[in-house]
């Protein structure tokens, strides 16, 4: 029966003990371990999610950079292309440009020549006009040495008059 | 390393003592002595003498020679006032001192006793017995063993654990996250906590101290009523002052039951308000029948040697070979059982203070 019943004795020892420590393992004891235990799992969740969001960002960042390495492949090209469009419109219009500058050189040469043609003809017309007044003047001088000649032509004239 | 030297070489210091103590005894006593040992072995008082409760440490005995650690005994009497001697002084409860005695027989069988007017009459004892000494010193290891722990995770901090670090941690990794958050809940459990670890790690290691036949262990602290009785007493009264509103609606007026088991016979509350009561109590019992079961049985497997001892001394060695076996299976039965119980108790705490903090269901 003593097995079974509880000592008054034992039970105050009991009490006082484990509610003692009870407080100092609770203060000095499970209040550090836990608080660590705890701190340490929330740094290793931490790591982990920053980890992830690394590997994210790493990842969003490749995509990123081929995105724009695939825009700047696409912008080379289309400057490539541009330029090229470019190249060939300016030289179409170089062409353009000379032809037309030269049908104008040529146009301006044309009307010159035209120009020193008529003056040139003039001038020879003039000079022949001269020439043939003077070769006429010569052979008349030479034909009409004679005054039988002079009379005889003379009349020719008067005769062509009288006929006009 | 440094304390544990410390204090082993305290212990065994007290140990020695004890036998200077001891071995005045036997001179002052050698013909009680002498009849002691010739008595019939009696299985029953031996088992119980390793059972219960001592006003001093029994450490060893070789023939007439009695090792034992005395302790102090503080008695108070209503007709000779507060007394406070060590437990040497009754000459292993062959003597009385000041009218003290160990009973022999009767109510107070094995307690102090003062002799008043002719009649044996119990003090106030408030003594520090084999049980209480043992659990000081199971408080202490906890206390050391725990605190250089904390402070391992300060110095250490945020590094892996090392050295006794890692050795409890998984255990208390264990008790928080399989014993406090299943059976409280995510939300509440962290207040528990330290309750939680401090009897799971009391009532084990007080277990394991138990199964150790020779000192600082061999006391049978778990298997003590009284020791349980106040753990129990905690854990009904944690329950007590943390249950919510609806714990005690659904004592006294335990939804989904027909009204007719409530009110003309309150039938069900009554039945609630016992189940308040019976759950600390089956806490209580448990463990005390749980481990004092044990060593019974290992005792009595001992006890078998000696019986047939007695009767035949080859007789006794052949049994001490099967009785022998038996003890080594019942210590790794009682090994496993010292941490079962120390879970069961744990859990059960825990789940009561669950059911005690639930929120209400619709």
């Amino acid at each position: 029966m003593g097995l079974v019943t509880p000592e008054l004795g034992t039970f105050i020892w009991m009490l006082l003990a484990f509610a003692i420590v009870l407080f100092i393992l609770k203060k000095f004891a499970w209040k550090p371990i836990l608080s660590a235990l705890k701190e340490r799992e929330d740094s290793i969740e931490g790591a982990l999610r920053s980890a992830e969001r690394a590997k994210d960002e790493m990842a969003a960042l490749q995509a990123d950079n081929e995105r724009i390495l695939q825009e700047a492949r696409k912008e080379r090209e289309a400057m490539l292309k541009e330029a090229k469009e470019m190249g060939g419109k300016l030289v179409s219009e170089a062409k353009q440009k000379a032809t037309l500058e030269a049908d104008k050189v040529i146009e301006s040469a044309r009307l010159n020549i035209e120009g020193e043609k008529a003056a040139a003809l003039n001038e020879i017309k003039a000079q022949v006009a001269l020439l043939s007044v003077e070769i006429a003047e010569k052979i008349l001088r030479q034909q009409f040495a004679d005054d039988q000649q002079q009379k005889d032509y003379f009349k020719k004239l008067m005769d062509e008059v009288k006929l006009n | 390393m440094k304390n544990i030297h410390r204090f082993l070489l305290v212990f065994f210091l007290a140990v020695s003592v004890s036998t200077v103590f001891a071995s005045s005894d036997e001179h002052a006593e050698p013909a009680s002595q002498e009849t002691h040992e010739k008595e019939k072995f009696e299985p029953g008082s031996f088992i119980m003498d390793h059972i219960a409760d001592a006003y001093d440490w029994h450490v060893f005995s070789i023939g007439d020679f009695h090792a034992t650690m005395p302790l102090p005994v503080i008695v108070y009497s209503q007709s000779s006032g507060f007394h406070m001697f060590l437990s040497s002084n009754f000459h292993h409860g062959h003597a009385s001192y000041k009218n003290f005695s160990i009973a022999t027989e009767g109510e107070y069988r094995s307690k102090v006793v003062e002799l008043v007017n002719g009649q044996e009459v119990r003090p106030f004892d408030i003594s520090m017995t084999k049980n209480v000494v043992a659990m000081l010193i199971s408080m202490a290891i906890l206390l050391w063993v725990f605190i250089s722990v904390a402070k391992a995770y300060t110095i250490r901090k945020g590094k892996a654990p090392k050295g006794m670090q890692s050795v409890m941690e998984p255990i208390i990794l264990f008790v928080r996250d399989e014993v406090a958050k299943p059976a409280i809940g995510e939300k509440k459990y962290e207040k528990y906590m330290p309750y939680l670890l401090t009897i799971f790690f009391f009532i084990w290691l007080n277990n394991l101290m138990g199964m150790v036949p020779f000192l600082p262990g061999g006391a049978n602290v778990t298997g003590n009523i009284t020791i349980t009785m106040v753990l129990a007493l905690f854990t009904f009264a944690i329950t007590s002052i943390n249950a919510n509103k609806s714990y005690w609606k659904h004592i006294v007026n335990t939804p989904g039951v027909p009204w007719w088991l409530k009110f003309p016979i309150p039938l069900m509350p009554l039945v609630e308000v016992m189940g308040v009561f019976t759950k600390p109590f089956v806490l209580m019992v448990r463990l005390f029948a749980n481990i004092t079961a044990g060593h019974m049985i290992v005792l009595a497997f001992v006890s078998l040697i000696f019986i047939f001892g007695q009767i035949n001394t080859a007789l006794g060695l052949g049994t001490s070979v099967v009785s022998v076996l038996f003890v080594v299976f019942m210590n790794l039965l009682e090994l496993l059982v010292a941490l079962i119980q120390a879970y069961v108790f744990t859990l059960l705490s825990a789940l009561y203070f669950g059911m005690a903090t639930e929120e209400e269901h619709h």
